[in-house]
């Protein structure tokens, strides 16, 4: 079984296959988790559409099933996992993550307290709000 | 940016109002690009960046603590005081004065000052979670690989390289190494200065 963290997320895939380098996940899965749908024009994530190179489109599509790492590395995001190919880690790109932060629209984001009970940032909208990290290291 | 065990002591002893939350994976030094604790973000009310991630209050002035008693001497306190009211009180003038506080940076200001990610910085974080996921699942060897990978990748971040370092029976990362890391910085800030008249 593969584990795929994504953003925030962890989930145990059910279609996922490990080949080297290589991550073949179930289209519809893979949709479902990252919001990369394969469509005639390409991946498509929102308005964002990344064609599939004309000539290599089995290293990105095979049956059902999609390359979750060859489309990442394509993006220009990294990925990265462990030996056994158990566990990947699709990683955001700088380039999002710093379009994101011009907007200066504070990313959100989903974490617990020490009762295990889940915050937003955005649950705090029509406040202002110090967020501040600390570390106990 | 912690995990559940090593931070409860500290938030129960706060009894803060506010809320405490646990950020093992370190998503917040991820999604705003931070390298260091404490470092703060200003968001107002529509959920905007007024100020973005800064050294929130803290000074490099422990660098010059006597490293075997752990002692600071008293004008290095009172420096450290100083800045951390400093930092404190602006934070109150613009939740007082919103906009119209000196202290609030118009978008445009606030733009100029955010610090963006790269592609290794990215990476970096892809290392960090993977390690604490090994790490949690008792792959110890391999998660060390995945934070050095992370910190080959990422030098500056101290957040990075602290949680993966030895911790001492209080379970701080103040050994040997993280003093040989800080004295390497050289003239480089660990704790860049915030960027206040007088801070």
């Amino acid at each position: 079984m593969i584990t795929v963290l994504h953003e925030q997320s962890e989930a145990v895939s059910s279609t996922a296959r490990a080949d080297g380098a290589q991550l073949w996940i179930g289209s519809t899965e893979f949709a479902a988790a990252t919001g990369w749908s394969l469509k005639p024009e390409g991946f498509c994530r929102g308005d964002i559409c990344v064609p599939v190179p004309v000539g290599r489109e089995a290293e990105f599509v095979l049956g059902d099933a999609v390359n979750a790492a060859a489309l990442w590395r394509r993006i220009g995001n990294p990925v990265v996992h462990d030996s056994a190919g158990e566990v990947w880690v699709l990683g955001a790109g700088a380039a999002h993550r710093s379009a994101s932060l011009q907007t200066l629209e504070a990313p959100d984001f989903a974490l617990p307290d020490l009762a295990g009970e889940l915050h937003t940032l955005s649950e705090h909208r029509g406040k202002k709000v110090l967020l501040a990290t600390w570390a106990s290291w | 940016m912690d995990v559940p065990d090593a931070a409860r002591q500290w938030i129960e002893a706060a009894k803060p109002d506010y809320p405490c939350l646990i950020d093992c994976d370190h998503h917040v030094a991820d999604l705003y690009n931070m390298v260091n604790v404490p470092q703060a973000v200003w968001i107002d009310e529509q959920g905007r960046i007024v100020r973005p991630p800064e050294n929130a209050g803290s000074s490099d002035g422990f660098r010059s603590m006597d490293r075997t008693t752990k002692r600071m001497t008293d004008e290095q306190l009172a420096e450290r005081e100083r800045i951390k009211k400093g930092y404190m009180a602006a934070v109150r003038d613009w939740v007082a004065n919103g906009t119209a506080s000196e202290f609030a940076y118009d978008p445009a200001s606030a733009r100029q000052r955010l610090q963006l990610p790269d592609s290794e910085i990215a990476e970096a974080h892809a290392h960090f979670r993977l390690a604490q996921h090994l790490l949690r699942n008792g792959n110890r060897a391999e998660a060390a690989a995945h934070f050095a990978d992370a910190s080959r990748l990422h030098p500056a971040s101290w957040t990075i390289w602290r949680q993966a370092a030895e911790k001492d029976a209080t379970g701080l990362a103040s050994g040997p190494e993280f003093w040989a890391r800080v004295d390497a910085l050289g003239d480089r800030p660990y704790y860049r200065p915030i960027d206040m008249k007088g801070l």
